[in-house]
């Protein structure tokens, strides 16, 4: 198939951007490991808003939690995490390479365990509202558990834990995390095409476009949905595991429930590059990123008139998306083609 | 004909004060057709939608092979066989006509890991094909479903049924809004389905001629009650329901 091919010279040009990028300017290390959080973000959350109809505005949720849970691992393998939380950062721990190396590890794991479960405790309550109610519910989960976490002494409240501290040259850490979230993209997005081809994708496709009709047929709805829900809470939770470690410092507000940034950046770059298409959530990630960083270097002060005038411009012009506009405009091209054969034994003559 | 399939007792069924079905009782038998006739608004689509668990019952019983499935909730009942296609019709809008077909594959014998299961094996593909052949789709089968016309996609609603291999297919005014030459060939397919596949059906229809061809057996509804039950020509000679629908010739 010449879908297939695409795909992987797609797959190509990307690891190959992800590879050369940093070698070449070393100076945009960090922001291009941003920018694979950002595709992160995107493909996981079209997955329940593109392909399920499910447009969730607190995945971040699964992120902070990610980025806590990993934090409370990775501490509480060597020290008191109570004790630790309590001082607000007077107490240095010296980690032992093997310890922070081995605490990392288990901490990112943790991320994404805590978050899937989460998705799954949660999922079928939540995912029992439609349209504006669950995009809405799904918001105030997250203000809330930001406010729970906020106000839990043992992991620190509303003044945040510092994290362990990477080992090594000045430097390194950030490399190191841009690989972790390079590659976790990239696996993300296989994954996430992988289970598209298979049942699990014709499912939550149909309940995009009519769930009651998939009840009616029997499908079962509530599974899919929560499925969905869980295996974007997964890698959103690895996701924040490592921003928590590349930050050094995390709290429930800013960094780790950022509702009001990342929160809505995963809505807008879906919808930027095409809400349910396989590409457009990641082409989107990487213009909006770029837009992004261009005009907080360029024109300071000016960056959330530009990000604003972006989502007014995709919303009100452009609902689509890019790669939506260019489905309607080339339908040929996705696939949609009319059959020259009249029937099945028509096609049968013409392959003998 | 071996017995009844379906089996409604007694059902009523209220909306705060207007009372929607009271008593009502049919039999659906194997392996025929059976048709459900009314005025509108004598509730005949909330008797289908309270046989598929759409919503509870006030009173009575639903029996499907003997089984009491009126606490069942919808995607169970669909999955164990019986299964209903809607009045305004309903497909999945924004897949191709093949994917709409793939998914409808029966979701019986379903476990958590066939959830990543494939749905392009040989097989299930040539059934699809089959099917959208059968109702004359075939060529359409890589366009949106959205984007046919009102009629086709009743068709397609009607082969993604047949996909689901069930054993009974509640159709809610299957010819409604399709243009009269087209409906000869529904109705053919309607009677090749019964016959072909096995599949026992349970029609409502308004289109008179449609349903005296189609039917073995005919219900008539009127304000909710049960008003007469029989063959073709003993519905179309009863004076009750001659007052009540049919009108005077």
């Amino acid at each position: 198939m010449s879908a297939r091919s695409l795909d992987l010279k797609i797959y190509a040009f990307l690891i190959a951007v992800g590879i050369i990028g940093p070698l070449l300017v070393p100076s945009i290390t960090s922001q291009m490991a941003v920018m694979w959080l950002m595709v992160l973000m995107a493909v996981t959350w079209d997955m329940t808003g593109g392909q399920m109809g499910y447009n969730s505005l607190g995945n971040i949720t699964f992120f902070g939690l990610g980025m806590y849970a990993s934090a409370v691992v990775q501490i509480g393998l060597v020290y008191d995490v109570m004790e630790y939380t309590a001082s607000f950062g007077a107490i240095k721990v010296d980690f032992t390479v093997s310890q922070y190396w081995t605490g990392l590890v288990l901490g990112i794991g943790a991320g994404g365990a805590v978050a899937t479960v989460f998705a799954l405790v949660v999922g079928p309550f939540m995912l029992g509202l439609r349209g504006p109610y669950f995009a809405i519910g799904t918001l105030g989960l997250a203000v809330a558990v930001a406010e729970l976490i906020s106000g839990w002494r043992y992991v620190g409240g509303g003044s945040g834990i510092s994290m362990p501290i990477f080992p090594g040259e000045a430097g390194t850490g950030s490399i190191v995390f841009y690989v972790m979230f390079f590659v976790l993209a990239i696996v993300c997005h296989m994954v996430i095409r992988a289970v598209y081809r298979t049942r699990f994708g014709l499912a939550i496709n149909a309940i995009r476009d009519d769930e009651d009709k998939a009840e009616a047929m029997g499908i079962h709805t509530t599974r899919y949905k929560v499925m969905a829900w869980a295996i974007s809470a997964f890698f959103m939770g690895m996701a924040g595991a490592i921003f928590g470690n590349m930050s050094g410092f995390i709290e429930p507000l800013e960094v780790a429930f950022p509702t009001a940034t990342f929160g809505i950046f995963m809505v807008a770059m879906a919808l930027l590059g095409g809400k349910g298409t396989l590409w457009g959530p990641v082409l989107g990630a990487i213009l909006f990123h770029i837009v992004k960083e261009v005009t907080w270097t360029e024109l300071l002060g000016w960056q959330w008139v530009a990000l604003g005038a972006i989502i007014i411009l995709n919303i009100v012009y452009f609902q689509q998306g890019i790669l939506g506009w260019a489905q309607d405009r080339w339908p040929a091209l996705f696939g949609v083609t009319v059959d020259e054969k009249m029937s099945r034994t028509g096609q049968a003559e013409a392959a003998e | 004909m071996s017995g009844n399939l379906i089996e409604v007792r007694g059902v009523s069924k209220s909306y705060g004060g207007v009372v929607a079905n009271k008593d009502v009782s049919i039999d659906v038998a194997e392996g025929g057709i059976t048709g459900l006739i009314g005025p509108n608004g004598s509730g005949k689509t909330t008797l289908f939608n309270s046989i598929v668990g759409y919503h509870p019952i006030d009173e009575g019983s639903i029996k499907f092979r003997g089984k009491e499935i009126s606490k069942l909730r919808v995607p169970e009942i669909a999955r164990l066989g019986l299964l209903r296609t809607f009045q305004q019709t309903r497909i999945y809008s924004k897949m191709d006509c093949m994917k709409n077909m793939l998914i409808s594959v029966s979701h019986r014998d379903e476990g958590l890991g066939s959830m990543f299961g494939s749905m392009r094996d040989r097989e299930t593909e040539e059934f699809a094909e089959e099917l959208l052949e059968f109702v004359g789709l075939y060529q359409k089968r890589f366009l949106v479903a959205g984007e046919l016309s009102f009629g086709q996609q009743k068709l397609l609603e009607f082969a993604m049924a047949l996909m689901n291999r069930p054993q009974v297919l509640l159709l809610d005014e299957p010819t409604a809004g399709i243009n009269p030459t087209l409906i000869n060939g529904l109705i053919d397919r309607l009677k090749r389905a019964n016959e072909q596949f096995g599949i026992t059906l349970f029609v409502i229809e308004h289109n008179m001629r449609v349903i005296m061809n189609l039917a073995d057996r005919i219900s008539c509804l009127a304000h909710g009650e049960l008003l007469a039950t029989g063959t073709p020509d003993e519905i179309q000679n009863d004076p009750r329901v001659v007052d009540a629908y049919l009108g005077a010739h």
